[in-house]
C-alpha cells in the first residue's frame, strides 16, 4: 500500500463559487480539473496525507501585514479570508507538528499584493503567504523564514513586504521582467538598505526548460538556503512556468515541478498562479503533492509531454549559468554592498508609482526608512491613489529598537494631519491602529 | 407481511412485521460454517403456521460476503487495470493476477493513449490458462468515459463467467477505490450468487415466490437479482441494520446519535431528520478501501463484555473480549460484572463478579463499589468521547465553496438513541455525560432485523455533462446522450432523476415511495481564450436511506 514518507497536509480550496469576472483566468473553473485528478488518483486516501478544512484569517492577521485602504473589509472578499486562512491552517499544522509538510492548494492567490493595498494587482488582493508567515512568527516565535517563489511572474508583492526585513529571505525565480508582467524582479533588486541581500531575484529567459530551473535550484537556491539557515521554507508554488501556460513563455513540466519540490523540500507550499487549467495544473499539482509527501511521482506526466520538444537551447543554458554566477556573486558580497549603499544617510527615501492592473488604480508612494544600526528601522509610507485616497502608513518592525519605536509613534501622531486615513503597525506589541477621522 | 433477517456474530435475529407492527420475533444461533442452514432455520421459525401468500417481502442481511473477505475465502480473479499518467497503478495491486495495461483517458474523458488489443488478448489467454473465471476491468477516469473498459471487455469476449467493469459500480472519482471495489465484487461473486440462489430455491420449494431483497452497507436494499452485478454492496450490512432499526424512534428535523452497545464493540452513527449520514467515500474492510456506499459508522472496541484490567497502574477497558462476563461463567472481569456488582443488573452470580473486582479494588485502593462505579464511568466516558470525536469528524468534512465555508452547517445531536444488551443499564450514566436525552430503543434486541425488514431500496446516480464536447453521460447507468450548448443544469437534474427512478424501481423500490434528493449540482462555465465555450455540469442524486412507508406503527408496537 502507498504511504507518505513525510506526513503531508493539504488544504484544498478551489473556491468553486468565486471569480474575478466570468471569463477571467482567475475563475471558478480554475481548479476543477485539478480536483478531478486529485480525487481520481485517490491522493487523499494515501496513508500520511491529511486533508484539512481551511480556517478563516482574522482582520488582525491581515493588519499585521497590510495597510488596507480604506479598510480590510473593502479590499477582501470572503474568498480571500479563506485562501489566506487555508495557508494559515497548513502553517499551523506544520508548526504543531501534526504534519511534516503542507500544501495550501487555494485560490485566489496573493504574491502580487504589496504592503499597501488600494485594490487588486495581478489577480491578488492580499498576500496570503505573508499573512501566514507573520501569524506564525507571532504565534510560534519563529524568526528566520525563506520564501522561494517559483511562480513565472515576479513575486513583487512579497518582495515589497519583505524589502526591509533581514530575517526573511525572499528568492524569486521567474520569467525575465522585460518580457512579462509585472516587469520587475531584476537582479539589481536586492533589498532595502537595512536588509540588503535578503531579496534575491533570478530572472530566467523565455523558453527555460526543466534543465534551467533545476540548475538554478541546485546551484543557487539550495546553497543560499543552506547558508541562510531558515526556521521554515515557504514555497510560493505558482505553476505558470508550464510549457502549456497561456499567459507565459516558459517550458517547465510536471516532472520538473515535482523534482524541484523534492530538491527544495519546502515546509509549506502555497499555490500561486498557473492558468493551463486542463493540460498542466492537474498533473503539476499531483506531482507537487507526491513530491512533498515523498511518494514515487515517476509516472506523473502530461499526456502530451515530450521532453525533446521543450528542451532548452544551448544559448539559454549559457545565459542561465551566467545569471546563476551573478546572483551568487551578489549574495557573497551582500555585506560590503550593504555598507556602500547605506552610506551616511539617517533616512533612506524612495518614491514609486505603482499600478494595480486588475483594478486599474495608480498609486504614488513616498517611503522613508530609518537606516538604523540597531534594527531594521521604522518605516513611513505616504501614499496617494487615483481613487483619491491619501494615507499615512507607519510600520514599526518586529525587531525595532527603542528609538525606532518612538520615531514610529512620532510619525503616526503628527497633528494636525491632512490624511484621509492614518495607519500604524506596531509589530513588537502586535497592535494596529487606524485613524479615519480625516482632515482636521 | 414482511420478514427481516439479520445474521449477527452470535445470533441471527428474525422478525415478522404486519400492518399492526411486529407479529413475531425469534433468534437462532448463528452457525458460521453453515449460514445457509442458519438463514433457513430462522425463516422457518418465524413463518411457522403462517400463510405464505401473506408475506410479500423478505429482506436478508448476512455476513456472507464480509466473512469471505475477512477470512480470505475469495475466488481467483483476474484484474486488468489501465492507468495512464499519474500514480503507478502497480501500487494498488489487489492480487496476483493483476495486469497494468496501456490505455489512458484524461479528466475530461478524452482518450490520450489507446488500448493495445494484442496486449489484452495475451492477458486473456494467460487468465484462461490459469482457469480464472472472474475478471475485473478498471481504467482511470472510466466514470467520464468508459470506452476503454468496454473495449477491453469486448476483446475478452465470452471467455469468462463474469466480468465486472469499474464504470458500472460507481460514478465517483477514485481510481484506487474503484480497483479495490471491482476486485471485491468479482472475488465474492460466486459465493454470493451460489448462496442466494440456494436460499431462493429452498424458499420457492416452500411456496415463497416473492423477490428476496438484500440489505446493503448504506442502509438500503436491492433485490437479489440486481445484487449479482454488485455483490460487494452487501458487505458490512450488519451495523447498517441496527441503525435503520432505530430510525422509527428518532426525532424529525433534528440530529440524533445512535449507539449500538454490544458485547465486544460499540457502533455509532448519526441521523439527521431520520436519515443516516453516509460515508463520503466508501466502506473500508480488511485493508480494502472501497467506493461502496455505506453509513458513516464508527466502531470502537468497548462493549459489555470488554476485558477489564489494570495496565501501568491504570484501569483499562477493552478493546479485546475474552468471553462473557464472570457472572455468566466467563473468564474475565467485564463492565457487565461492574453493573452486576452494583446491583444494577440483578443476577444470582453476583459473587463471581465481586470476586473478580477484588484484586482491582486493592490495586486501585478503592472500595468494591467505587471500583465498579469507576469501571462503569470509564466505559461510558470512552463511549461519549468517541461519539464526540465522530461528530467532529463529520463536521470537519472539507468543503469547496465560499458559500459552504460561511454557511458552516454543523451537526449537533439533540438526542441519543441506544440499543444493545447493556445499553439500558448504561443509559442513565450516558445521559449525564452527554447532557442530552438518552432513549433506549424499544425492542432493541431485534432492532437490526426490524431495520432490515423496513429499509427502503436506495441508489445513487451521477450525471456528467460537458457541453463543449456536446455530451451528457452517466456511464454507471449506461446512459450517453449528445447535447447542445443550451443544455442546462435543470435539464441535467431532470435526466438524473429519471435515471434514478428507473434504477431504483429495477432494484426493487416501490415507485410510490421514492424519497429522492440532489446531493450535488455543480455548473461551471468553461472558458477557452476569452470566450465561454461550454458548460461543465456535475449532478449527483440519490434515493435517501430510510424506512418504507406504511409501517410507522412499528414505533408504537
Amino acid at each position: 500500500m502507498l504511504s507518505a514518507k513525510h506526513k503531508t497536509g493539504l488544504v484544498f480550496f478551489p473556491a468553486f463559487d468565486w471569480a474575478i469576472s466570468p471569463t477571467h483566468p482567475e475563475r471558478e473553473e480554475r481548479l476543477l480539473y485539478t480536483q478531478d485528478q486529485v480525487f481520481e488518483e485517490g491522493i487523499l486516501d494515501i496513508e500520511g496525507i491529511e486533508e484539512y478544512r481551511p480556517d478563516l484569517v482574522t482582520v488582525k492577521d491581515v493588519q499585521r501585514v497590510h495597510f488596507c485602504v480604506p479598510s480590510v473589509w473593502d479590499v477582501m472578499t470572503e474568498s480571500h479570508f479563506i485562501s489566506a486562512g487555508g495557508a494559515k491552517t497548513i502553517g499551523m499544522a506544520v508548526m504543531d507538528k501534526r504534519i511534516e509538510r503542507g500544501f495550501a492548494l487555494v485560490r485566489p492567490p496573493g504574491h502580487h499584493a504589496m504592503r499597501v493595498v488600494h485594490g487588486a494587482r495581478g489577480f491578488c488582493n492580499v498576500n496570503i503567504e505573508a499573512i501566514m508567515i507573520e501569524y506564525l512568527r507571532r504565534a510560534y516565535g519563529i524568526n528566520k523564514v525563506a520564501i522561494v517563489d517559483t511562480d513565472c511572474h515576479h513575486g513583487d508583492g512579497t518582495q515589497d513586504i519583505y524589502w526591509h526585513d533581514p530575517d526573511t529571505l525572499f528568492l524569486s525565480i521567474h520569467q525575465d521582467g522585460r518580457t512579462l508582467y509585472p516587469g520587475s524582479g531584476f537582479m539589481q533588486e536586492f533589498g532595502g538598505p537595512t536588509a540588503l541581500g535578503t531579496t534575491l531575484n533570478i530572472p530566467l529567459p523565455p523558453k527555460t526548460s526543466e534543465e534551467g530551473f533545476l540548475y538554478i535550484t541546485e546551484n543557487v537556491v539550495l546553497p543560499i538556503l543552506e547558508e541562510f539557515k531558515p526556521d521554515i521554507i515557504v514555497n510560493s508554488a505558482g505553476q505558470d512556468n508550464h510549457y502549456s501556460d497561456p499567459i507565459t513563455n516558459m517550458n517547465f513540466s510536471a516532472q520538473g515541478y515535482a523534482k524541484l519540490t523534492s530538491l527544495l523540500k519546502p515546509d509549506i507550499a502555497v499555490l500561486e498562479g498557473g492558468y493551463a487549467i486542463e493540460g498542466a495544473l492537474p498533473y503539476v499539482n499531483v506531482g507537487i503533492i507526491l513530491a512533498m509527501a515523498g511518494i514515487d511521482y515517476s509516472k506523473v506526466r502530461e499526456p502530451d509531454y515530450n521532453p525533446d520538444r521543450i528542451r532548452q537551447s544551448k544559448d539559454i543554458t549559457g545565459y542561465i549559468e551566467k545569471t546563476a554566477e551573478t546572483v551568487l556573486g551578489l549574495w557573497d558580497q551582500r555585506v560590503s554592498i550593504g555598507e556602500k549603499v547605506r552610506g551616511k544617510d539617517k533616512i533612506a527615501e524612495r518614491t514609486r508609482r505603482l499600478f494595480y492592473d486588475t483594478d486599474n488604480i495608480t498609486e504614488n508612494q513616498k517611503e522613508s526608512l530609518m537606516v538604523c544600526p540597531d534594527c531594521s528601522g521604522a518605516l513611513r509610507i505616504d501614499s496617494t491613489s487615483s481613487r483619491d485616497k491619501h494615507i499615512l502608513a507607519v510600520h514599526i518592525p518586529r525587531d525595532a529598537c527603542h528609538a525606532c519605536k518612538e520615531r514610529g509613534y512620532e510619525w503616526y501622531d503628527v497633528k494636525p494631519h491632512g490624511y484621509d486615513i492614518k495607519f500604524l503597525q506596531d509589530r513588537p506589541q502586535d497592535k494596529y491602529l487606524e485613524d479615519h477621522k480625516g482632515k482636521e | 407481511m414482511i420478514i427481516g433477517l439479520d445474521v449477527g456474530g452470535t445470533h441471527t435475529d428474525v422478525v415478522l412485521i404486519g400492518d399492526q407492527g411486529i407479529e413475531r420475533e425469534t433468534k437462532v444461533v448463528t452457525d458460521h460454517s453453515n449460514l445457509f442452514k442458519t438463514v433457513l432455520t430462522g425463516l422457518e421459525k418465524v413463518t411457522e403456521g403462517i400463510d405464505h401468500k401473506k408475506i410479500n417481502r423478505i429482506v436478508l442481511s448476512t455476513t456472507l460476503t464480509t466473512n469471505a473477505i475477512v477470512q480470505h475465502k475469495l475466488a481467483p480473479v483476474g484484474m486488468i487495470v489501465a492507468g495512464g499518467p499519474g500514480i503507478d497503478p502497480e501500487y494498488y495491486r489487489t492480487n496476483i493476477d493483476y495486469c497494468c495495461v496501456k490505455g489512458s483517458i484524461d479528466h475530461r474523458g478524452r482518450e490520450t493513449e489507446p488500448v493495445n488489443p494484442s496486449e489484452i488478448k495475451q492477458i486473456r489467454d494467460q487468465f484462461r490458462k490459469k482457469d480464472i473465471r472472474y475478471v475485473g476491468i478498471v481504467s482511470k477516469f472510466s466514470v467520464r468515459n468508459p470506452q476503454h473498459e468496454l473495449t477491453i471487455n469486448e476483446i475478452l469476449g465470452n471467455s469468462f463467467d463474469k466480468v465486472f467493469m469499474g464504470h458500472r459500480i460507481s460514478g465517483k472519482l477514485n481510481f484506487p477505490r474503484r480497483i479495490a471495489t471491482v476486485f471485491i465484487n468479482a472475488a465474492v461473486y460466486p459465493i454470493h450468487k451460489d448462496f442466494f440462489e440456494a436460499v431462493k430455491r429452498s424458499l420457492n420449494k416452500k411456496g415463497f415466490t416473492m423477490p428476496i431483497h438484500i440489505l446493503k452497507a448504506d442502509g438500503g436494499t436491492m433485490t437479489f437479482d440486481s445484487s449479482v452485478d454488485f455483490p460487494g454492496q452487501t458487505i458490512l450490512s450488519g451495523p447498517a441494520a441496527s441503525v435503520m432499526g432505530s430510525i422509527a424512534f428518532a426525532s424529525r428535523d433534528e440530529e440524533n446519535l445512535v449507539l449500538d452497545i454490544g458485547g465486544t464493540t460499540t457502533d455509532m452513527a448519526v441521523l439527521i431528520d431520520r436519515v443516516p449520514v453516509l460515508n463520503a467515500l466508501g466502506i473500508q474492510l480488511d485493508g480494502y478501501k472501497s467506493i461502496i456506499r455505506s453509513l458513516a459508522t464508527q466502531s470502537i472496541g468497548i462493549g459489555g463484555d470488554s476485558h477489564v484490567c489494570i495496565e501501568n497502574g491504570k484501569l483499562k477497558i477493552g478493546p479485546e473480549r475474552l468471553g462473557p462476563a464472570l457472572a455468566y461463567g466467563g473468564p474475565s472481569l467485564t463492565p457487565t460484572d461492574a453493573l452486576v456488582a452494583l446491583g444494577i443488573i440483578p443476577e444470582l452470580n453476583k459473587d463471581k463478579s465481586i470476586l473478580g473486582l477484588k484484586p482491582l479494588a486493592e490495586t486501585l485502593n478503592l472500595s468494591l463499589d467505587q471500583t465498579a462505579q469507576k469501571i462503569v464511568d470509564q466505559t461510558c466516558n470512552e463511549i461519549v468521547k468517541n461519539a464526540h470525536k465522530m461528530v467532529r469528524e463529520i463536521n470537519s468534512k472539507p468543503v469547496y465553496t465560499v458559500h459552504e465555508v460561511y454557511e458552516d452547517y454543523t451537526v449537533k445531536p439533540k438526542k441519543v438513541l441506544v440499543l444493545g444488551g447493556p445499553a439500558q443499564h448504561f443509559a442513565p450514566n450516558l445521559e449525564k455525560l452527554f447532557n442530552l436525552e438518552v432513549k433506549v430503543v424499544p425492542r432493541w434486541s431485534v432492532a437490526n432485523a426490524i431495520g432490515a425488514a423496513l429499509a427502503r431500496t436506495t441508489c445513487e446516480v451521477t450525471l456528467f455533462a460537458d457541453t463543449e464536447q456536446g455530451k451528457a453521460s452517466a456511464p454507471e447507468e449506461n446512459f450517453f446522450r449528445n447535447v447542445s450548448q443550451l443544455f442546462s443544469k435543470e435539464d441535467a437534474i431532470k435526466i438524473a432523476y429519471d435515471l434514478l427512478k428507473e434504477k431504483a424501481i429495477k432494484r426493487g423500490a416501490d415507485p410510490q415511495d421514492l424519497d429522492m434528493e440532489v446531493l450535488e449540482d455543480l455548473e461551471f462555465n468553461m472558458v477557452r481564450g476569452f470566450y465561454t465555450t461550454g458548460k461543465n455540469i456535475r449532478i449527483k442524486v440519490q434515493v435517501k436511506p430510510g424506512l418504507i412507508h406504511g409501517y410507522d406503527q412499528i414505533s408504537n408496537s
